[in-house]
């Protein structure tokens, strides 16, 4: 890298993007840490009075941050393991010739462009359903018993949700990524006795870790963040067992009308995003950019 | 070429993104998405035209519209000029002067003919603040043939004694029929509103007269204990997320041999349109465990119109039409009078022809007069409302409570364990409230 | 041979997994509200139009589609439009903060939006954006801008700088190597970055039902309102979800392969 490139004005290149989102981000962020601080329910008609750190020692005293994040580490390491096992599974299939293949592959990609509300409500009402639903009618059939998802396993189920959404994504970047090796490079690999079993380890899986970081990457960005299959399904229950930090947050301030605790449960998650985020760019980050 | 037609294209989207004119003989409407609205909705053509003015309809489902609502109007949104809310919201919101009151709607609109009960759960004050819509209480639906069958009795006042041999008698989950459907989503205006009756007529309460939370008293105890007992027992797979709607829809597509919930889903129980059970359903009053008192709610859906909506009068104008006597009328001409709004006005009730059509109008009535909400329980309570507490910290009292009691019923908890958790959590919105030191 | 159907085999079962949940919903909205139920599930029925005819009776779905349209392309142009110099500027001329302040914009999207809810409804009733298409256009664009902004970058950086120092070497300006140059070159990654971000606009449902009524409301707002009426709802939610879902899902179809080819991040050389 040259000395002269810095003579570039990055300034004025940058600024739309950071301004916009500064406004985006601080005059929220300062709301919130203001509100945060208040005693404020919109209900209320006392209007606001502050209440220093009363409503982050109600929060950590609670039981539900903690169960909320609990949730909400898992329900994304667990949706990121599947999509990326089952998005690499398919993009390799899907790779291979065969008859009605790309069709096949318009089928596959399906689930990412729909709704997420709509997915959810499909899921929760016509297969789910432990009484109208078609997993429950075929299990019902095998003298299985109808499964109750939501209730035994709800955190299992928004997985199933879930993973099924985004597992498309991963295919879509997998699969151009895995089309992309050369046919000089699987050749080669062929010369040398490879199976398909060690052609996938040695040559294919290694192709891919690049591509399925930026999976890993961007699917954590919205995970972290999940609400809408959540609320439709379970809305957080039962109990605790489907809360996570966005669902916790939405409680305290759409149900409480607690501004003030909900801003504090804000708070809290930006700082769990940020630590996501720094591991995140430590592990995908590095990936990323050993091929520079 | 390709350029210029981009950029044109891209210029109308731009003017299209940035051109919304505002009209100013227009009405923006937020309802729920009940099937009495729907109706209203689609029967609005006619103010539309009598009036030359036009509506706008937000149609969501209760709880969103009850987010989106509150946030609206407690930060003065003013997006709304008419809005839907029940008896829990309408004096509270009166209170904090975000309503226009409702009670110059004019000499045609008869305010006798509104039921007193009704009317009272609308009012601040003395004053009317919303337009009741349709009225509803709780009582028992059941299934005529399978009480038949199996030489069964429903008497006109059942127990809940009764309620659980009934239901250990007609269970028969082989046959896709569950002995009873009961609320079992979690929230306040669901498996807490069936619940708050329940622990009402077992003799307990929500808050003794110092507002302590009593969740940990052995009424509730009791009550949530023959919940979690019989819908485990009899009820039907997936409880945990049925609330009305989804108990109402298995037991209109057969699946349950009683249901006890809202009265208002009646006429369309007896909906052949919409109903697999309406030549085989009955109806008693809600079963009774230990006192009447809070054994059945009371409840209304009512049109209201924000004080920051500057179309005061128009607002007024549509609000009268759709709560007046003239629309049920309407209704009963247009969609069979079995469908008219039930439990407002009087008159329904006495016009031969609703009577007629509607073989639960007596039992209705009955109930909604008889459900007091200003004595909800049999000892001393500092509150009024039966299957809610009228102060604003109710909503997220009974998000946690209803959220426990619904981890009991899965199992995950015991029923003292989710009390304990409840009411802790009780204690906490109480103290945050300013209620409890 | 016999692989090649083996692998066929795979091929359709998998891909009749994923797809039947939307084949089942698309099935359903033919059917009657007491078919829909029924135990068990009917496969062959006599298909009928009402549920369609019900839903758009009730809600009008030229409206809500219009807004969708709008406001998916307006947000996506808008975060391309401050997107580009930034991705720009970071991957090419990259200071020690770049990594850092991308961080932070990543950041910015994993924060939960019913955390600043309040703060932003109050916001924009200050400034007259509730129920506009411009204020949904302003917050969806924020609020797909750092993956924008990143994936653009991950595209610029695969150019080959000697394209670039070749066209400076010329006495270009920076502003004529972005759009005569870089542009050009990145057609496919802007293309695939812009199509990720139409579809992530046109799925987002808490802003369009929380900033908007009736005149800016999208097809996420109209999905809502049949999500869970009384009674029985199974047809009528599957046609209103079929109606909100096809436009995306053929246009998902359509451009797939741009989409293919440029999110491949430089995996394809």
């Amino acid at each position: 890298m040259t000395r002269q490139r810095h003579r570039v004005r990055t300034g004025p290149l940058m600024t739309p993007a950071v301004g916009m989102l500064l406004v985006w981000m601080i005059v929220p962020l300062l709301m919130t840490l203001w509100f945060s601080a208040q005693r404020y329910n919109l209900l209320d008609p006392g209007g606001t009075a502050f209440a220093g750190l009363e409503n982050y020692r109600d929060l950590v005293t609670g039981r539900a941050l903690w169960v909320a994040m609990g949730n909400t580490l898992l329900l994304v390491g667990a949706v990121l393991a599947i999509t990326l096992a089952g998005g690499t599974l398919l993009a390799v299939l899907l790779d291979r010739e065969f008859p009605g293949r790309n069709i096949c592959r318009l089928l596959v990609i399906a689930p990412f462009f729909v709704m997420p509300t709509v997915s959810a409500l499909v899921w929760k009402n016509m297969l789910m359903n432990p009484v109208f639903g078609l997993i429950a009618w075929i299990t019902r059939s095998l003298g299985l018993g109808a499964p109750d998802f939501f209730a035994t396993a709800p955190l299992a189920a928004i997985i199933l949700i879930v993973a099924w959404e985004w597992t498309p994504f991963a295919v879509l970047i997998l699969l151009p990524a895995l089309q992309s090796l050369s046919k000089e490079q699987r050749e080669a690999a062929r010369m040398d006795g490879a199976g398909a079993a060690a052609m996938f380890l040695h040559v294919e899986l290694p192709h891919l870790r690049r591509p399925m970081a930026v999976v890993a990457m961007i699917e954590t960005i919205f995970f972290l963040s999940l609400f809408a299959e959540i609320y439709v399904t379970t809305a957080g229950g039962p109990g605790l067992a489907s809360t996570n930090l966005a669902y916790l947050i939405f409680q305290d301030a759409l149900f409480e009308w607690d501004v003030g605790l909900a801003s504090a449960g804000g708070v809290v998650a930006i700082a769990l995003a940020n630590v996501v985020a720094i591991f995140l760019m430590r592990v995908v980050g590095r990936t990323l950019e050993a091929e520079r | 070429m390709l350029k210029k037609a981009a950029a044109g294209a891209c210029a109308v989207l731009i003017l299209y993104l940035l051109y919304q004119p505002r009209r100013e003989r227009e009405l923006t409407i937020g309802t729920v998405n009940n099937a009495d609205m729907i109706l209203m909705q689609r029967l609005s053509g006619e103010f539309e035209r009598e009036t030359g003015i036009r509506l706008s309809w937000v149609v969501l489902g209760e709880s969103i519209l009850r987010q989106r609502l509150t946030v609206d109007i407690s930060t003065g949104g003013s997006t709304f000029d008419i809005i839907t809310i029940g008896s829990y919201e309408t004096p509270l919101w009166a209170a904090r002067g975000w309503l226009t009151p409702l009670d110059g709607l004019g000499p045609g609109y008869d305010y006798e003919d509104i039921f007193d009960v009704i009317r009272q759960g609308l009012s601040h004050q003395g004053r009317l603040y919303a337009a009741p819509f349709y009225g509803e209480s709780s009582f028992t639906y059941y299934r005529k043939d399978l009480f038949e069958k199996a030489g069964l009795r429903m008497p006109d006042q059942p127990s809940y004694e009764q309620i659980r041999r009934f239901a250990a008698r007609l269970h028969d989950p082989g046959r896709n029929v569950y002995g009873i459907c009961l609320r079992g989503e979690p929230g306040w205006g669901q498996n807490v509103a069936y619940l708050s009756t329940l622990m009402h007529t077992f003799g307990g309460r929500w808050f003794d007269m110092d507002w302590r939370p009593q969740l940990r008293s052995p009424a509730w105890t009791e009550a949530v204990s023959f919940y979690v007992d019989v819908l485990r027992a009899y009820g039907p797979p997936g409880v945990t997320t049925d609330g009305h709607n989804e108990t109402r829809a298995l037991y209109a597509n057969g699946n349950c041999a009683m249901w006890v919930d809202s009265t208002a889903a009646a006429g369309y129980i007896l909906d052949p349109n919409q109903s697999r059970v309406s030549r085989t359903t009955g109806f008693a009053r809600a079963p009774v465990a230990r006192v009447a008192n809070g054994s059945a709610w009371v409840w209304s859906w009512a049109l209201a119109i924000p004080k920051s909506s500057p179309k005061t009068s128009m607002a007024k104008e549509f609000v009268k039409w759709a709560t007046s006597r003239r629309y049920a009328a309407l209704v009963g001409e247009r969609y069979g009078w079995m469908l008219a709004p039930p439990g407002t006005r009087k008159s329904t009730y006495e016009s031969p022809e609703y009577q007629r059509a509607a073989p639960f109008a007596g039992l209705v009535r009955d109930a909604i007069l008889t459900a007091d909400f200003t004595r909800p329980s049999a000892l001393p309570a500092p509150y009024v409302g039966i299957q809610y507490v009228m102060i604003p910290e109710f909503q997220a009292i009974g998000a946690v409570v209803g959220q426990e009691i619904s981890a009991a019923l899965t199992g995950s908890a015991t029923v003292e364990q989710a009390l304990a958790l409840a009411q802790q959590e009780a204690e906490r919105i109480m103290r945050r409230g300013g209620y409890l030191k | 041979m016999r692989t090649k159907w083996a692998l066929a085999a795979a091929g359709w079962m998998a891909a009749g997994a994923m797809f039947f949940p939307l084949l089942w919903m698309f099935l359903t909205s033919f059917k009657t509200e007491i078919t829909a139920v029924a135990t068990p599930p009917a496969l062959i029925f006599k298909p009928t139009l009402d549920n369609y005819a019900a839903v758009l009776e009730r809600a009008d779905y030229a409206q809500f589609a219009a807004n969708s349209v709008v406001v998916a392309l307006g947000s996506t142009l808008l975060a391309l439009a401050v997107a580009i110099p930034a991705a720009y500027s970071m991957a090419f001329f990259p200071t020690r903060r770049t990594r850092g302040v991308l961080l932070w914009m990543l950041s910015t999207k994993m924060l939960p939006a019913v955390g600043v809810l309040v703060p932003i409804f109050l916001l924009w009733r200050r400034f007259g954006l509730l129920d506009t298409r411009i204020g949904l256009v302003l917050i969806n664009s924020a609020s797909v801008l750092p993956i924008v902004v990143w994936m653009l970058f991950s595209y610029f950086r695969e150019v080959p700088r000697e394209i670039l120092e070749a066209c400076r070497m010329d006495g270009a300006t920076p502003r004529e190597e972005l759009f005569h140059v870089l542009l050009p070159l990145s057609k496919p990654g802007i293309t695939a970055t812009a199509l990720l971000s139409i579809i992530l606009c046109w799925n987002e449902a808490f802003w369009s039902l929380n900033l908007t009524t009736v005149r800016a409301a999208t097809l996420t707002v109209f999905t809502a309102s049949f999500s869970s009426p009384e009674g029985l709802f199974w047809a009528k939610l599957s046609a209103a979800s079929t109606l909100a879902t096809a436009p995306i899902l053929i246009f998902g179809w359509i451009s797939q392969r741009q989409f293919a080819r440029g999110l491949s991040f430089g995996a394809v050389k």
